[in-house]
């Protein structure tokens, strides 16, 4: 009966996508961990497990259907121009076929267009890093720095990135860097506020241990204020990577050039309305793709807080 | 001379502490006069609000008194210092350290610029064997049960080999088996330890089993010593043996009477 309890649940998933077979693997653990388990129990438990395998997956896809059935009855329903799904799709084997080709600056594969404006929000963010994040520190640990800063913060952070572009192109003299500076300025400020906010919020307790040990200031950082605020900072990071991948589509629609965001305007040009829905899914897959990252980095570095 | 540091180890004289708030000035502690003796156990017991922690903060070094001195050693106290560690109530280990690395923290910090590292691995080790709990080095705070929390705690302070051992309701979160179970490793390691030991604690049992000197606080605001008692039970002491012992039972009666007939505690609205 042990054997059966093992095995079933097992041999269930083995039809199904592999995600969720290690929660099957779980449960059938926790079952073997209980072989008292009554052999009624044991028989069903394969159905069950089945059952909560479709709960988990059936409601997202019956939300994707809703979705493309939605879209396409706009599409059939009006003339409003919009590709029905099965012509989207039969157009995205096509751009998904080669999606790394160069016919000129103005004709490029999909995938050089995304690689591009990740590389924009890349360097973008990681000077936009480089300058938040010790900003962020020093304004968490002196009054003063933070009086100075915050009107300056709270000023400036309503500002659509999108309005820093042309001093962008009038400083940098050029589209490409303009775009950088434009996702420097967006990513800047969840990094800073998000930093300061951590160090703030370092527990006095923590900071009590450091003044009782007597630890040097290096020591303080390492040990105590880096990792107390690494949760915060990576939720800045976060925060700061969506707004990022935000702007840049709207900044490459100005500048032009190689970029998703350029992609979309040029296909919009050329009247080629399935390669913008398109676009749209490519950019939503990368930006979950992205924030899945994060969120699963920011887990690691994680740790329960101080309770008694 | 000599004799003086040993009975006055550490000595306060006149404390006075002020806190500043919104609303004005909160006189917290007033007249605060005390001497603990070298090796000697003391208990700071009252209701809460009385400023017993405010005092331990003040011996800690983490605050200064508005007025007054205190000295440990016949040196002010100027500051905190692993001189005198702190066992704080909700134990404050950092998260995201092991066991081993968080009272590795404090060994290195004290003894880095004159022992070697097999030393100092040494000495972080057997902290952790002293409150029982060599096997859990690698684990993290959060892994671990509160009351082993808390030893990590008090293994971390011992690690210091502190002069003075300040520990501010040490097992007040604990359930009370458990906290039965640290008083008496306690008990054990200050008697291989001899360590001076300042206690805050609102349990009447804790106070007379562990203490030597049980310092009875009035209520605040401008709390002061209410009395202090010698507790003159023989050591080592044995919580069973002790429960019919009616020189213990004499104790309790004279604590419970200060704590609820003479200090009944009315909350005060400030």
């Amino acid at each position: 009966m042990v054997a059966a309890v093992f095995h079933s649940p097992l041999e269930a998933p083995a039809t199904t996508p592999a995600s969720p077979t290690s929660s099957h693997i779980a449960k059938a653990m926790t079952a073997s961990q209980a072989p008292a388990a009554l052999p009624a129990t044991a028989n069903r438990k394969p159905a069950r497990d089945l059952r909560g395998f479709w709960l988990a997956v059936l409601p997202p896809l019956m939300g994707l259907a809703l979705l493309v059935l939605i879209w396409q009855a706009i599409a059939s329903t009006s003339d409003s121009g919009i590709p029905k799904p099965a012509e989207t799709w039969a157009q995205a084997l096509q751009v998904f076929s080669d999606p790394f080709y160069r016919n000129g600056p103005n004709d490029q594969g999909v995938g050089w267009n995304v690689l591009a404006s990740l590389q924009r929000v890349a360097i973008g963010f990681g000077m936009a890093a480089l300058v938040g994040i010790p900003a962020g520190f020093a304004i968490g640990r002196s009054v003063f720095l933070s009086r100075m800063f915050n009107p300056l913060i709270s000023l400036l952070r309503p500002v659509s990135p999108l309005a820093w572009l042309p001093i962008g192109l009038l400083v940098f003299k050029g589209a490409n860097p303009a775009a950088i500076w434009t996702i420097f300025i967006c990513s800047i400020w969840p990094m800073v506020i998000n930093t300061a906010v951590g160090v703030q919020r370092v527990p006095q307790d923590y900071m009590n241990v450091a003044r009782v040990l007597n630890l040097s200031e290096w020591k303080i950082f390492t040990k105590i204020l880096f990792p107390a605020v690494l949760p915060y900072l990576l939720t800045g990071v976060r925060l700061a990577v969506g707004t990022a991948w935000l702007v840049i589509v709207a900044a490459e629609m100005l500048t032009g050039g190689v970029g998703i965001g350029f992609w979309v305007w040029d296909e919009w040009n050329n009247l080629n309305v399935s390669s913008i829905i398109i676009a749209i899914f490519v950019i939503g897959t990368v930006g979950l793709l992205l924030e899945m990252a994060l969120i699963k980095l920011a887990s690691l570095f994680t740790y329960d807080e101080v309770k008694a | 001379m000599n004799t003086a540091i040993h009975t006055k180890y550490i000595d306060i004289q006149n404390v006075e502490q002020t806190f500043k708030t919104k609303k004005g000035n909160f006189p917290a502690l007033r007249d605060i006069n005390l001497s603990v003796a070298k090796g000697e156990f003391v208990a700071l017991i009252g209701h809460s609000g009385c400023g017993k922690s405010t005092l331990l903060n003040l011996i800690a070094g983490l605050t200064t008194p508005t007025a007054g001195v205190l000295l440990c050693a016949d040196k002010e106290i100027a500051g905190p210092g692993p001189e005198r560690a702190v066992v704080f109530q909700n134990h404050s280990l950092l998260p995201w350290l092991t066991c081993y690395e968080n009272i590795h923290l404090a060994v290195e910090r004290v003894f880095g610029n004159s022992e070697s590292k097999a030393q100092l691995k040494q000495r972080t080790h057997d902290a952790l064997a002293l409150v029982g709990l060599a096997a859990a080095a690698q684990k993290r705070p959060g892994e671990i049960s509160g009351g082993m929390k808390q030893r990590v705690g008090i293994a971390r302070a011992l690690s210091m080999e502190p002069k003075v051992l300040l520990m501010d309701e040490p097992f007040g979160a604990l359930d009370a088996l458990t906290r039965a179970k640290l008083q008496d490793e306690l008990l054990d390691i200050v008697a291989q330890t001899h360590a001076t030991v300042v206690m805050v604690t609102h349990d009447v049992d804790e106070a007379v089993l562990l203490s030597d000197k049980i310092v009875m606080m009035t209520n605040g605001p401008a709390a002061t010593i209410g009395e202090v008692l010698s507790v003159e039970l023989p050591r080592p002491r044995n919580r069973v043996a002790l429960a019919d012992d009616p020189q213990y039972q004499q104790y309790r009666k004279a604590v419970i009477d200060f704590l609820y007939t003479r200090q009944s505690h009315v909350e005060k609205v400030a």
